[in-house]
């Protein structure tokens, strides 16, 4: 199928929306939009960052989520307690994949779930005194933890336990970072209220704590990793490339993190965010109380690489604005010789995504390295902010959709008919059942590192193992393909 | 209510961020700019208007704003820095 004409998505729009009653009709009209590139600001077109319709299929998660699961729960060497009933803790256990290093239950506890598994006497009683309870055993079972996060989940705020109170006796008992984070799930309309929380909790209880202790050997090339979850090594991958052109990454957040890197994050030159949404927060927060200024970078594809690399370099001296050629240079051999591999397989493939933070827009770059073209894109949980930086990475009269219900999105790829689909697990199913390759884009489908050039040769891998499976051959039922492919068969045969 | 957040953008304009309302906007004009007197009537990108309290010197950006008295009008709330 050919790229649709401006007129063409805005019909396929109005069709799909043709279902719903007209309240809805005209609620979900605002979040769907076509792209349009010479919009300076996306508020014209599309509202994003809104409570979902009870009754739609939202594929959105809780603030619980976005605190604990993406921005807390990868600091490795502390211990997050989900304070509340057992489910919430044990159905996101270690789903994310955010790698590692360390000795699981000894110094490091990324795959543990920790749970104060409220019952009903907690819930009328409160659960301030089981959450004491569960503190001190922490200390005697898990003695190497550097810190506590208590982790609201709904009931908390529901029932109004006073966990700072308790964070704070505990802090003063066992002389450790103990800190409450008020995420229950039922604030705000999605996770990223969640981060917001989470950030403002690292920002009041754990930022400060080495302001005036200058102990710390700085050096002027000193920068943070931010708002990178290493989700199966993206971090890693992320930092040989920083390291590699002459800076010093001195702490990862949060993925393979710690709370020590956190502490002395103040003391850094200079911020890298990557995931803007969950993490600009707190780039804001350093940049207004310690002036240290950030810029977002891109580590999907070669292309959007080469120009992060420049970018930040150009915040530095002489040796780094070096040592970034140096390292588009040395790498250069190794991506030219991936995309000379996939790029004829995926020539002219549509795709269409709808993934989280910052995704949506930040792989569009990489699929174009392949010479495979986004047709679609929209955010579970973006702000308008979000949407500004998407319409100039996506083409014209391309799809946007924000929140997406699971009705309009499976209508969207019945009438589009993307070649390949990237989102989440509760997705994935449903469109390979309707013969279309897909790739969980969360977790990168078990697979990754996807970010840094050693990231893109893996990417540009797994979008061919995908799509150009003999699988997708085999979906339609031999007595229903058409004469033609039957004979091929045959032939083989 | 929401507080503002100024900071300088790479090309050197002026950013106006509420994180409560998702808004980040360029300030288009301020009205006192000057060595010995900055803040008055502000104009953003989108054409919405906001008013700062007059302050004897330019702030250190970036910086937070916090929501004041109600001034009235179209300028609603004043924000001092």
């Amino acid at each position: 199928m050919a790229a649709m004409t401006k007129e063409e998505t805005e019909a396929l729009i109005q069709e799909v929306l043709e279902v719903y009653p007209e309240n809805a009709k005209k609620d979900r009209a605002k979040h769907l939009a076509v792209n349009d590139q010479s919009l300076e600001k996306a508020n014209k077109c599309i509202t994003s960052n809104r409570k979902s319709l009870p009754g739609v299929m939202t594929i959105r998660g809780c603030a619980y989520a976005g605190s604990k699961g993406v921005v807390w729960g990868p600091i490795k060497d502390m211990i997050h307690i989900s304070h509340g009933p057992v489910g919430c803790g044990q159905y996101s256990r270690a789903g994310r994949r955010n790698y590692y290093v360390g000795t699981t239950g000894v110094n490091t506890f990324g795959t543990m779930n920790f749970t104060s598994d409220f019952q009903e006497k907690d819930i009328v009683f409160g659960g301030d005194k089981k959450l004491a309870k569960l503190i001190d055993e922490i200390e005697v079972l898990f003695p190497l933890n550097k810190g506590i996060s208590i982790q609201s989940e709904c009931p908390i705020g529901l029932i109004g336990d006073d966990i700072e109170a308790v964070a704070k006796v505990k802090n003063k008992e066992h002389g450790k970072t103990i800190v409450p984070v008020r995420c229950e799930g039922f604030r705000g309309v999605s996770q990223s209220l969640g981060h917001h929380i989470a950030n403002d909790a690292i920002r009041d209880w754990v930022l400060e704590k080495r302001d005036g202790d200058d102990s710390f050997p700085t050096t002027p090339y000193d920068v943070a990793v931010i708002g990178d979850y290493n989700i199966g090594g993206d971090a890693w991958a992320s930092r040989t490339l920083l390291e590699e052109m002459g800076l010093r990454v001195v702490a990862q957040w949060s993925g393979d993190g710690t709370i020590a890197e956190i502490e002395k994050t103040p003391k850094v030159k200079l911020n890298l965010i990557h995931c803007y949404r969950s993490m600009n927060y707190i780039a804001r927060h350093m940049e207004e109380k310690y002036s240290i200024p950030w810029i977002e970078y891109n580590f999907f594809g070669p292309t959007k690489i080469a120009e992060s690399l420049r970018r930040i370099a150009a915040h530095f001296d002489e040796t780094i604005i070096e040592g970034a050629e140096r390292v588009i240079k040395k790498y250069e051999a190794e991506y030219d010789a991936v995309i000379a591999k996939y790029k004829p397989r995926l020539q002219g493939k549509r795709v269409m995504l709808y993934v989280g933070g910052l995704r949506p827009r930040h792989v569009i770059g990489a699929y174009e390295d392949l010479g495979m073209e986004v047709v679609g894109t929209g955010y579970e949980f973006g702000h308008n902010d979000d949407y500004d930086r998407t319409i100039k990475e996506m083409g014209n009269a391309t799809l946007l959709y924000d929140d997406v219900t699971g009705y309009e999105f499976e209508e969207f790829v019945k009438k589009v008919q993307p070649d390949l689909i990237g989102s989440g697990i509760k997705e994935k199913y449903i469109f390979q059942k309707m013969g279309i390759p897909f790739r969980q884009m969360h977790s990168w489908d078990y697979s990754g590192p996807y970010h840094g050039y050693d990231g893109f040769a893996i990417f540009a891998r797994d979008m061919d193992m995908t799509l150009n499976n003999p699988c997708w051959k085999q979906i339609k039922a031999p007595w229903k393909k058409d004469a033609a492919s039957n004979e091929a068969v045959k032939a083989v045969a | 209510m929401p507080s503002v957040m100024l900071r300088k953008r790479e090309d050197g304009k002026l950013l106006f961020y509420v994180a409560k309302k998702d808004l980040e906007e360029t300030i288009e004009s301020l009205e006192f700019d000057s060595p010995d007197k900055w803040g008055g009537e502000v104009v953003l990108g989108d054409g919405s208007k906001y008013f700062f309290d007059i302050l004897d010197a330019p702030p250190k950006i970036p910086l937070h704003c916090k929501r004041n008295a109600y001034k009235g009008g179209c300028h609603g709330f004043i924000y001092s820095c």
